[in-house]
């Protein structure tokens, strides 16, 4: 317990740190994506630079997609969103802060895809191969070759095995030229985003601090708010279901005395417990007609006041109240991770 | 109070150490990441240059970047630099502590990328093999200006067809190498002994007033912590307060609306209390519907 108690105060307090950490392993799962797929250049002029572009910009654009929805957040960024204003007014910049700190997030993933996919090379060799400037690094000497021909041949290299330009060009220096320039793109992609990030979160203390602070705060509390309320339904629910059955129970057996028309017998005292827990109900056929009456025949969602205590039912019979209403402070509080 | 106590015990002891832990993975990264580059220099005059010193110092840059956003105290110094002085003043002196120590943590990954590819040599190899005297090497020497610098500039792809019969390419890379090495174990050498003496010389200047710079620095992250931790605490509050406000004041209308009786004697009073008055299918819809239709004022006086 007490070792829950301080991962709990560990998250609590890092909070940064738990979601940095978040961010990396989605970083690393991109990574792993990247490296289990299969990449096929086709080889083919038009279909090249439709393959590579392709495999370069939508896996991105699904990552940042899944990267909202495997959010738990956005449904209480929705909800907040689209409530009506009625007695508490809505405030846009807690919106925007929402959801800026949820596409930060999002957009790790597909970063670091674009920027595997780039620093690899693959993607770029197999969409720009027949763009190779073959004046400067080939014999341009093939007058025989024409247009197409020479399209048709480039777009060949990424597949080794079946490059037959080795006079025109060198499929070696062809791959190193476009890998170079992948690469090079790769890099300057990340040095961009990794600038913009370091702008984004260095720049802000600088200004508008304050109206962060308070964004953040309204931000967490509308998520704590919402775990409360959850959990607030969620032990009226447990209270109501176990009303609810008591008194079904209890109808049960007024109608079983009813039926039988024989006084309860006064247990000694010692077994009063254990026959009280029984509900009045003590063999095997009217349990039988117990059940199949909560099958068939569930009771409404209606709570009626309370009976008369007949002595069999077990509500309030000196039985302390298991749940205090006072808030109970040794549970695990609710962080909010917005 | 027993809670935040032992918080403050693990703020105290472990906020530096977390940082150290940082910088030591995106040491570990660097290396990595090297290790998992495929590194391939085009092989052509100009662009050998441009593709090797790019390799060597962009990486570096980069890491840098991220070694300042992942700590947590870069913030923390910016926000106490910018803040309004108000009530209290601003001491440049924990400022400068806290920015040196940030820096110094943040370049440890950049030094260890430089490092690891001096002393692999690929980098130079690729970067410079067009700016060697090619007279010093038998199979360069008899060759004309304009084929020399596109033979050199060959010399780190070891499969290209025009290598693979010279066998002076291999003479180049050596050489190449050699100098890289050395460079590295240098720099390396001098880092160590400057971050040797800066630790062992540290104690015979001012050492009270970084004794008190590191003490007010250590307070602020501190501080700014504990002050995340009350506004969570105070906003479970409010929201607890807020929700019992909201149930009570549904009670109230059904029970204006419901004209039930009151209920008899004191049975059953734990689970009333938690039922707050809500006991039919009709009463939760209304009020969940309430809930979200019309959510109560942040007011709880």
């Amino acid at each position: 317990m007490d070792k829950f108690r301080m991962i709990f105060q560990f998250f609590q307090s890092n909070q940064e740190s738990f979601m940095n950490g978040i961010c990396g392993i989605m970083a690393l799962a991109s990574t792993q994506m990247y490296s289990a797929f299969d990449f096929n250049c086709p080889c083919l002029p038009h279909y090249n630079l439709a393959y590579g572009l392709g495999i370069l910009l939508v896996p991105p654009f699904i990552l940042f997609l899944l990267g909202f929805v495997l959010n738990n957040n956005i449904s209480m960024l929705a909800e907040e969103w689209r409530r009506p204003q009625g007695r508490r007014g809505k405030d846009p910049s807690v919106l925007r802060y929402m959801f800026c700190s949820m596409a930060q997030r999002a957009m790790i993933a597909p970063a670091v895809w674009v920027s595997v996919t780039l620093l690899d090379g693959k993607c770029i060799t197999c969409a720009f191969c027949t763009s190779v400037p073959v004046q400067t690094l080939g014999n341009a000497s093939h007058p025989h070759l024409s247009q197409g021909e020479v399209q048709r041949v480039l777009a060949r290299i990424p597949c080794k095995d079946i490059y037959n330009g080795q006079q025109l060009i060198a499929n070696e220096v062809a791959v190193r030229y476009l890998r170079c320039i992948s690469q090079a793109l790769g890099w300057c992609f990340v040095l961009l985003m990794t600038t913009l990030a370091f702008l984004v979160r260095s720049l802000r203390p600088c200004f508008s601090q304050a109206a962060f602070l308070k964004s953040r705060y309204w931000s967490h509390y509308i998520d704590i708010e919402r775990k409360l309320f959850d959990e607030t339904c969620a032990e009226h629910a447990r209270s109501f279901a176990k009303v609810c059955i008591q008194q079904f129970f209890e109808g049960m057996s007024t109608d079983l005395v009813a039926a039988r028309c024989h006084l309860p017998r006064k247990a000694p005292a010692d077994a009063r417990e254990a026959a009280e827990k029984l509900l009045g109900i003590t063999d095997q056929s009217t349990m039988n007609m117990a059940l199949k009456s909560w099958h068939r025949c569930k009771p409404p969602l209606n709570l009626h006041p309370p009976a008369l205590p007949t002595g069999n039912g077990w509500a309030g019979e000196g039985q302390p109240p298991t749940h205090p209403s006072a808030p109970r402070r040794e549970t695990a509080a609710y962080y909010s991770w917005v | 109070m027993d809670r935040f106590r032992m918080m403050f015990q693990y703020f105290q002891s472990n906020s530096e150490s977390v940082m150290n832990g940082i910088c030591g993975l995106l040491a570990l990264a660097s290396v990595k990441m090297y290790t998992s580059f495929d590194f391939s220099c085009p092989c052509l005059p100009q662009y050998n240059v441009v593709y090797g010193l790019g390799t060597m110092f962009i990486p570096p840059v980069i890491l840098f970047l991220c070694g300042l956003i992942l700590n947590r105290q870069s913030l923390v110094m910016l926000e106490e630099w910018r803040r309004p002085a108000g009530h209290r003043k601003k001491d440049l002196a924990v400022i400068r502590h806290m920015c040196s120590s940030i820096m110094q943590r943040a370049m440890v990954a950049p030094v260890v990328w430089i490092v690891v590819t001096l002393l692999d040599g690929k980098c130079l190899i690729c970067a410079f093999s067009g700016s060697v005297d090619p007279e010093k090497f038998v199979g360069f020497a008899n060759v004309s200006t304009v084929q020399v610098q596109q033979l050199l500039a060959k010399v780190p792809c070891k499969d290209d067809e025009l290598m693979r019969n010279n066998t002076s390419h291999k003479a180049v890379s050596r050489y190449l190498r050699c100098w890289s090495q050395a460079l590295g174990w240098s720099i390396l050498l001098i880092l160590i002994i400057a971050a040797f003496l800066a630790r062992w010389l540290r104690p015979c200047f001012n050492q009270a007033t970084l004794l008190q710079a590191r003490h007010w620095s250590n307070y602020i992250d501190i501080e700014q912590k504990i002050f995340e931790e009350t506004c969570c605490e105070h906003s479970r509050l409010f929201a607890h307060k807020c929700i019992l406000h909201f149930f009570e004041s549904m009670q109230q209308e059904i029970k204006r609306h419901s004209f039930s009786l009151p209920k008899e004697g004191e049975e059953a009073e734990g689970e009333e209390d938690l039922l707050r008055g809500i006991t039919n299918q009709d009463q939760v819809n209304k009020v969940l519907k309430t809930w979200y239709y019309e959510k109560p004022p942040l007011d709880v006086s």
